[in-house]
């Protein structure tokens, strides 16, 4: 989560949203959400587990244009 | 209602000495239908009277359309943390456990401006040429 944030920081074009799972079950289904964190990005990649910062990166970049 | 013991609210406040820029909380609330808009406004109000560097701004989710717009707020308690400018840092539900150690830390973040990340992790992040829209869930434990 704090990477996310962080990278949201540094980006203008990045958008972090933490979301609390237990609130909000009709997202936690959407998204097929089963453990925490997961982290969706741009509707079409999921990244599971907390990450190191350069493996998160590679992730969170392979997102497709909206 | 006061959800900070004294004990958290001295902690916090000692974090808080650290804050450089001033920090605005906006947060979106509405009355019905928000199990935890209550709690959520409570805590942020009760945090942000802990530095005079820390301000909250509250909105109604229905009525304040303008400024749902304007952050791009789709559900609440939806909170926004925003400095100099606002970076596109948001929680949805009640920040509270480790989501509140989260928010803290955002707000020291939001509040220096710059992040720890490696320099050549922001050079890749500053090249970015599309939108992306991060959701990270995570529960409160």
């Amino acid at each position: 989560m704090r990477l996310a944030h962080a990278f949201a920081l540094e980006s203008d074009l990045i958008r972090a949203d933490m979301v609390e799972a237990t609130e909000f079950p009709h997202l936690v289904q959407r998204y097929g959400v089963r453990g925490v964190p997961r982290t969706v990005v741009n509707e079409a990649v999921f990244i599971d587990g907390a990450l190191p910062e350069d493996v998160y990166l590679a992730h969170v970049l392979e997102g497709p244009s909206p | 209602m006061v959800l900070f013991s004294e004990r958290d609210r001295r902690e916090t406040q000692d974090r808080l000495k650290d804050l450089e820029s001033p920090v605005k909380l906006i947060t979106f609330t509405q009355e019905q239908e928000c199990p935890t808009c209550r709690e959520t406004g409570q805590l942020l109000r009760e945090l942000s009277e802990l530095s005079e560097k820390l301000s909250l701004e509250v909105y109604d989710f229905q009525l304040d359309t303008a400024q749902v717009t304007r952050y791009q707020i789709d559900k609440i308690p939806a909170t926004v943390v925003t400095g100099a400018k606002d970076y596109g840092i948001r929680f949805y539900g009640l920040p509270s456990g480790y989501e509140f150690a989260t928010l803290l830390e955002d707000i020291l973040l939001v509040s220096r401006g710059r992040s720890a990340l490696r320099p050549e992790t922001i050079e890749r992040l500053r090249a970015l040429d599309r939108p992306l829209h991060l959701q990270v869930f995570v529960t409160p434990t």
